[in-house]
């Protein structure tokens, strides 16, 4: 046995289809752009420092932490950009340096890291650091006053908030098109309704996010919101608003279907879209925060290991 | 390499070899120098092995270990013993290598020719264990009466293979000829024959109930044709023979044919090539044939850090010596550059959930492989499922992390094995 080469010894499969999770995150990005872009488009470069500084805070978090636990480096993934992407997408574009900084440190660090990082963590990173922050310094994100001095050409007022206070008088101003065109104020990319639209369509036909939960979540916000307007339609809103307003898209196609904080079996897929969407609509129109989706998928995050046990017999199981 | 579809959303479909019509026949490849054979049991150093270093063998005689255990290997070729010594495989699988330094002047051993006029279950047990496609007979023995019926296979267990069809097309004749002595010594009227679709006209002349299966990796798994033959479930942690269901290939069944017929054990085994560039070609070869002398034949060469594949891709096993050699059942022998190999990463599982949707066995391998990773394989197993698994590896196959999934499957069926022999042992 002298003279050898040594070949390579491992276990079956020796085939892979060839997924891998920076493929899956960068092409999650690039779904994302179109929306992104065309925040940047209406904000100015204001937008396009903040989606920068936030991708690029996240990585350096990433890297931070992957060097104090002394772990091997991590941010080729892609997954700690595209957090920080997620993140910025739903920051108004006025947003303060260090809003961003801490945002993407409590996403990144406590989102991920302390559970222990990539797979580990228990709710969507992105909506740790954004439900912190809204809580902390709740003025900053109050579309209607930190956009206060951009002009744009459409009704400057948050609609969701135009919704709460006023009623449907409130957002006659509004068409669905306008909305679906991006024609509203929030977050740099939460606006652009199309766009986002057509990323989601994108990741759930190469199969990077589970169709069943944004299907569902939308499913679930549309019904809600639906059976409200119907019982009375003066103060609530149309189900088409629901959809197109705030934070539901990007919440359908980017932060309910996350990974690691959402089920994968069909029947719990469907459960946490649903009540995700449910709840959305009821802290919209009933809770005390403008928009619920944020919030109403961290709750559902929190459902979702119980949810999961729903789910097909084993092969040969017994019982 | 099937990679997948760029629409990820679409199931991947992972077809099955199909066995090209009007191929020319598979090259027989000789032994060059010696050849090397396994018996399944370890050399103990006290034990007095009936057979020794510098012992001459023919072609077809039984080596047997020693005169209690009925383990042996038949000598495939002619020749001198010239080392015996331990190996250990898989999964802490013991055999005793037995080396012979081929002779060119072939001489028949006639100890089972004498029997074969007459064939019962006794002699195709006592010869014939270790032929091409490995036909096991330990069922009809260990459970005397209960088997009801067999499955022979004419789909192949794994993608690029193609031996169990050739069989069909080309030894028609032979498996008709060993069904009807399976029939006569296992007193078993129930056989049922499995092919793809496109041998069904060829399987007719078997002479068994033909059925059709799926051409879509993994409908050829047992388990699974339990389920679509059958409409049988076979239990978590059961073998299809406790069921009463064995399962022979048909390259073993027309070994069993050919035996009977012909008065010898047949040695010479058809398999998949699969060279570096993905090109297939079908070979048959002594069993016990060193790989080196087929890849030789074929003028590939082997570098540094490249994989050598006993087997189909998704279910096969590497190996670490081109020395090692073609067994009985060998179905392919698979060449993978260096460049090309797929490796696993250190990643955890990012539960996106693609295992748990491919998975014919409804495991949810998400929450699974968890607990195996950290060493947990009783909490695995009774919450898990882990022994519902069949073994198809399509979980790792798909792992967007690049986990080991089916190494951890595996390696915790097999510490639990361990774990309850010892339990039974102190018990």
């Amino acid at each position: 046995m002298l003279n050898h080469n040594k070949l390579i010894v491992s276990h079956a499969p020796f085939w892979h289809n060839g997924s891998s999770i920076s493929v899956r995150s960068y092409h999650t990005m690039i779904a994302a752009l179109p929306a992104v872009l065309i925040g940047i488009f209406q904000y100015g470069p204001r937008a396009l420092g903040v989606v920068s500084l936030s991708i690029s805070l996240a990585i350096i978090w990433e890297l931070a932490i992957n060097k104090v636990t002394r772990r091997t480096v991590s941010i080729g993934d892609g997954n700690a950009a595209l957090i920080g992407l997620l993140f910025a997408m739903l920051l108004p574009a006025t947003s303060p340096w260090w809003l961003v900084a801490t945002g993407t440190f409590v996403a990144v660090v406590i989102g991920k890291h302390i559970y222990g990082g990539i797979g580990g963590n228990p709710f969507n990173p992105v909506l740790i650091g954004f439900a912190i922050l809204m809580v902390a310094w709740r003025d900053f994100f109050d579309f209607n006053e930190v956009l206060v001095n951009y002009d744009l050409g459409f009704a400057m007022v948050y609609p969701l908030a135009a919704a709460k206070h006023l009623g449907t008088a409130g957002i006659e101003s509004f068409s669905t098109a306008g909305l679906l065109l991006g024609q509203q104020t929030g977050g740099i990319g939460s606006n652009f309704g199309l766009g986002l639209i057509l990323g989601g369509m994108y990741l759930i036909a190469r199969g990077f996010i589970r169709w069943e939960i944004s299907l569902s979540f939308l499913a679930g916000v549309f019904i809600t919101a639906l059976l409200f307007h119907i019982n009375n339609s003066e103060l609530y809103a149309g189900p088409f608003f629901h959809l197109f307003t705030g934070y539901t898209l990007i919440g359908a196609f980017f932060l309910a279907p996350e990974d690691s904080s959402s089920p994968v079996n069909f029947i719990p897929m469907l459960i946490f879209g649903v009540g995700a969407g449910i709840m959305t609509v009821l802290i919209r129109n009933i809770g005390s925060f403008v928009d619920g989706v944020p919030f109403a998928i961290l709750l559902m995050n929190l459902v979702n290991p119980i949810c999961d046990k729903i789910r097909p017999k084993a092969l040969g199981k017994v019982g | 390499m099937i990679k997948q579809s760029f629409i990820g959303l679409a199931k991947p479909q992972i077809e099955y070899e199909v066995l090209v019509a009007g191929q020319p026949e598979p090259q027989l490849i000789q032994p060059s120098e010696k050849i090397t054979l396994f018996l399944e049991k370890s050399p103990v150093p006290n034990d007095s092995i009936l057979f020794n270093v510098g012992d001459k063998v023919k072609t077809g005689q039984k080596l047997s270990y020693s005169a209690d255990t009925d383990t042996y290997v038949i000598a495939s070729v002619t020749g001198t013993i010239s080392s015996i010594s331990a190996f250990a495989g898989d999964y802490g699988k013991s055999h005793t290598a037995i080396s012979v330094d081929v002779d060119n002047n072939e001489e028949l051993d006639d100890q089972f020719a004498e029997l074969a006029a007459n064939p019962t279950l006794d002699t195709a047990r006592n010869f014939l264990s270790g032929m091409p496609g490995n036909p096991s007979f330990k069922a009809f023995s260990e459970t005397a009466e209960s088997i009801h019926t067999i499955i022979i296979c004419g789909v192949d267990r794994d993608l690029l293979i193609t031996t169990n069809q050739y069989a069909v097309k080309t030894h028609i004749k032979a498996i008709k000829n060993g069904i009807g002595i399976l029939k006569q010594i296992t007193g078993v009227d129930n056989i049922l024959m499995t092919v793809p679709q496109h041998l069904m006209q060829d399987a007719i002349a078997g002479n068994a109930q033909v059925r059709v299966v799926d051409s879509e990796y993994p409908a050829t798994l047992p388990h699974l044709m339990m389920q679509s033959l059958l409409d049988q479930v076979v239990p978590a942690g059961k073998r299809p023979e406790e069921m009463g269901v064995c399962f022979l290939s048909a390259e073993a069944v027309a070994s069993i044919g050919r035996a009977f017929d012909e008065g010898r054990i047949p040695v010479t085994k058809t398999l998949t090539l699969v060279d570096k560039n993905g090109d297939k070609s079908l070979v048959s070869t002594i069993i016990g044939t060193p790989i080196s002398d087929i890849l030789n034949t074929y003028g590939i060469t082997l570098h540094e850090k490249d994989r050598l594949i006993i087997g189909g891709p998704m279910t096969g096993s590497a190996v670490y010596s081109e020395d090692y050699p073609v067994q009985a059942d060998t179905d392919a022998i698979i060449v993978q550059d260096s460049e090309n190999l797929d490796l696993v990463s250190d990643y955890p599982c990012i539960n996106c959930g693609d295992c748990v949707r491919i998975c014919p066995a409804n495991i949810p391998i998400n929450m699974l492989v968890r607990f195996l990773e950290a060493g947990q394989y009783e909490e695995a197993a009774d919450q898990y499922d882990l022994y519902s698994c069949i073994d198809c590896g399509l979980c790792s196959y798909v792992c967007v992390s690049k986990m080991p999934v089916f190494h951890y499957i595996k390696l915790a069926k097999y510490e639990l094995g361990r774990m309850h022999a010892a339990e039974a042992m102190n018990a």
